[in-house]
């Protein structure tokens, strides 16, 4: 597990407590612990420099917040200009006055186009538009069909040639069938190439001139080290692009090539990919990012959804009731489901500081529905008295949830184990439980 | 083109960069502080790691110190020794043993690996061996009809089983049909996986298991593919994948185009895991050796 940055900045700055104004000697300490974070966020070299100077003309001589620690008060500067050079997340993709909105995928090899192409298809197909994507990556193999596989799955109709080797005739083609078919929204794909392929870079730009594309979108890869810079310099020197989307961010990245590109292109990041399914993707949210890459999980996005989840009131009732020492099946289910409801859990404990980095972490979507299941199959007594549940009774919630016997006394165990906790927590005075895990 | 001068090409804007930078930090002027931060700089813009780097520039500032290097010319030379020296011998991937040997290639989403893969079966069908490639990747779309032509392109043998099906029970009959068929190496494909997910990296550690089902001892190599482009994030993988199913080496890919592929020096030292192979395009014959002491002189020369 790796140390946050505000905790090690609190380290530093403990023995300063108390003192009114931040001193330029203790802001330098306190800046090179954050060079060196961003450098480990694989934030390019320059920029990290840029901004490492822009924090230190804010910092120094700044009052300490009356709420803050030192630490933190560095951390706040740090993490508002993070945020303001990020950009806002209102960028949408802007769809044009005269359909069909055409947008092109470019990026480099392997970065996660044609995934994207897919996903952003079916984002806007659930708007209620009509999309239509072309297979215009000619170079990999098998590239045509992964993209008509993907546009099966989500039923969006894909055009695809496999006579010509020209992309930008397929995009031709395709802008034609469009307009046609009366498709508000035109998605191509194209072929990776790398930014200092010039022969490709041409075809890129041949391609672009045949569609006049409204968006063009620099897919890149969250794990990108200090070359970001070059790459999207190169793409939006020679193409031009209007936004970037972030992909793989689903990993333990922390996407410091969010800002390398943005301060060298500073063209808005629109999306991020957040998994291989086709239903991946989210908006971009600077304040999510920046405390990613300074290394302090996303706690403001946990935060929210667990607010979004949980309501107050609820929360003290459940509380109640576990001290009460009456947790009950239908309380466990209620608390999986509110558990569920803030989105898939791998993508939740990815955002707390640390357990991105905990191994062995075991998360199976399957087993919340599966024990969903199994109390589901109980009747309202077994539910509140688990004593009730002998042999029969077990085989029982078995056959009916579909489940095995083995399942079912797995979930027994695992409740009997978190009641006998809860009560643990009871007998030691003083300590609370937290209220948005209650187990 | 041989070897060594489509290395050097492959990596001529690494060392274009890398040696012009270095030059004009010493030619003209004495080992000092200064210089010796930009150097760190240049290094970390390598990818090579914020910690690597400072380590290499301490040594040198050290031997500095003594009164060892002063002028530009020495520093190449030190620096291209210590270099070579973090990266250790050279390791290639040869097949050796019983029959077949089996390669498992491993890592996260888009590095390369069914491409690496295409590429080390068409040179090991060009040194005479027979080869089987098994489409172990049935969850990306179209990954299986990907591998396939790379079968054809380097005319391997092929084995399929259905996209969404259990990529051990595919692994599984490759092995057995590599048996039976007398095939010299089979080389397993795998869906792209991060390693912080869990569940995918026990199916791969299902893979690994089924392939000592299969065949006592197999997998005799399992390859961790490592996009060059990648940052730091590349040892973390290398550092899961390791401790998953234990990596054997290490294919660096994409290097005609980062022009760095500084983390090779990051993922020895962390974690001593030899670099075997580099990939230099997309082409058949965009495969080469990883060779530590001709990869550095490259660098530098
Ligand atoms: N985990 C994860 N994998 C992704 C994401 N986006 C794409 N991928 C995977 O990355 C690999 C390369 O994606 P692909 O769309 O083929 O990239 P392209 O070469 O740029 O078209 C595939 O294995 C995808 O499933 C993402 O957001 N998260
Ligand atoms: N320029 C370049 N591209 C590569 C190299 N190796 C693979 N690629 C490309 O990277 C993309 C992803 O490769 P693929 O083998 O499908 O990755 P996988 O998802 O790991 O199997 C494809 O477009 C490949 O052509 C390389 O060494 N250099
Ligand atoms: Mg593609
Ligand atoms: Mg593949």
């Amino acid at each position: 597990m790796f140390e946050s940055i505000s905790d090690k900045l609190d380290s530093i700055f403990r023995k300063l407590k108390g003192k009114g104004l931040l001193k330029p000697e203790d802001v330098e300490v306190a800046l090179k612990e954050i060079r060196m974070a961003l450098l480990e966020a694989d934030v390019n070299f320059k920029v990290v420099r840029d901004f490492v100077d822009r924090v230190r003309v804010k910092a120094v001589g700044n009052e300490v917040l009356e709420s803050l620690t030192p630490g933190q008060q560095v951390v706040k500067i740090v993490n508002d200009e993070l945020c303001e050079l990020l950009g806002s997340s209102a960028s949408k993709i802007t769809l044009s006055p005269n359909p069909p909105t055409v947008i092109m995928m470019v990026g480099l090899q392997g970065s996660g186009k044609t995934t994207t192409a897919a996903k952003l298809a079916r984002f806007f197909k659930k708007e209620g538009r009509r999309p239509l994507l072309a297979a215009g990556d000619l170079q990999r193999p098998a590239a045509i069909d992964q993209l008509i596989t993907l546009g099966r799955q989500i039923d969006v109709p894909v055009y695809s040639s496999r006579d010509t080797k020209d992309p930008a005739r397929v995009g031709q083609e395709a802008l034609k069938k469009a307009r046609t078919d009366a498709h508000d929204i035109l998605i191509i794909d194209t072929a990776g190439r790398l930014h200092v392929d010039d022969a490709l870079m041409e075809e890129l730009r041949m391609l672009r001139d045949g569609v006049s594309p409204r968006e063009v979108l620099f897919v890149a890869d969250a794990m990108t080290g200090q070359d970001a810079v070059n790459i999207a310099k190169q793409f939006n020197d020679r193409i031009g692009i209007d936004g970037v989307i972030l992909t793989k961010m689903d990993g333990d990245a922390r996407g410091g090539a969010a800002l390398s590109i943005r301060a060298i292109t500073r063209k808005p990041i629109k999306f991020i990919g957040v998994g291989e399914k086709i239903d991946m993707l989210e908006p971009f949210f600077p304040d999510r990012i920046a405390s990613r890459i300074l290394g302090m999980g996303d706690m403001l996005g946990l935060i929210e959804q667990a607010q979004r989840s949980f309501d107050q009131k609820e929360a003290e009732s459940l509380q109640q009731r576990i001290l009460g020492d009456s947790f009950t099946f239908d309380d466990l289910r209620e608390q999986l489901r509110k558990v569920r409801s803030m989105g898939p859990i791998e993508n939740l404990l990815g955002m707390i500081p640390g357990m991105n980095r905990a191994k062995n972490l075991q998360v199976d979507e399957k087993e919340f529905v599966r024990t969903e299941a199994i109390i589901n199959s109980m009747t309202r007594k077994e539910r509140t008295n688990h004593n009730l549940l002998n042999g029969s009774r077990r085989k029982r919630i078995a056959q009916g949830s579909g489940a095995t016997v083995a399942d079912v006394n797995r979930v027994i165990k695992q409740y009997v184990e978190l009641r006998k906790m809860l009560k643990m927590f009871k007998g030691k005075k003083g300590l609370k439980i937290p209220k948005v895990f209650p187990f | 083109m041989g070897f060594f001068d489509r290395l050097k090409e492959g990596l001529s804007k690494t060392r274009k960069g890398f040696v012009e930078k270095v030059e004009s930090i010493f030619s003209s002027r004495p080992v000092d502080e200064e210089s010796l931060e930009e150097l760190e700089e240049t290094l970390i813009l390598s990818d090579v790691g914020a910690k690597s780097a400072a380590e290499i520039v301490k040594r040198l500032g050290e031997q500095a110190g003594k009164g060892g290097i002063r002028e530009a010319g020495s520093v190449r030379e030190f620096l291209r020794q210590e270099m070579v020296s973090m990266l250790g011998a050279a390791q290639p991937l040869v097949p050796f043993g019983e029959r077949p040997f089996v390669i498992l290639a491993v890592g996260v989403n888009g590095v390369g690996k069914t491409t690496t893969i295409g590429k080390l079966a068409g040179r090991l069908r060009d040194q005479g061996h027979s080869v089987l490639l098994a489409a172990g990747d049935t969850f990306r779309a179209a990954a299986i009809e990907q591998l396939e032509i790379w079968a054809d392109r380097s005319k391997a043998q092929f084995v399929k089983h259905q996209s969404g099906s259990d990529p051990s029970a595919v692994v599984f009959d490759a092995i057995a049909a590599a048996r039976a068929r007398g095939i010299d190496v089979v080389i397993i494909d795998t869906a792209g996986r991060l390693h912080t997910k869990s569940p995918l990296m026990e199916e791969l550690k299902k893979v690994k298991r089924v392939c000592g089902k299969a065949m006592h001892g197999a997998p005799h190599e399992i390859l961790l593919v490592v996009d060059a482009t990648n940052g730091q994030n590349a040892l973390r993988q290398a550092e899961l994948f390791n401790e998953a199913v234990g990596i054997t080496g290490i294919a660096l890919t994409k290097l005609d185009g980062t022009a760095k592929g500084g983390i090779v020096f990051a993922i020895k030292r962390e974690l001593n895991i030899p670099v075997k192979l580099i990939g230099v395009g997309e082409g058949i014959d965009d495969l080469q050796d990883f060779v530590p002491a001709d990869f550095v002189r490259a660098l530098f020369e």
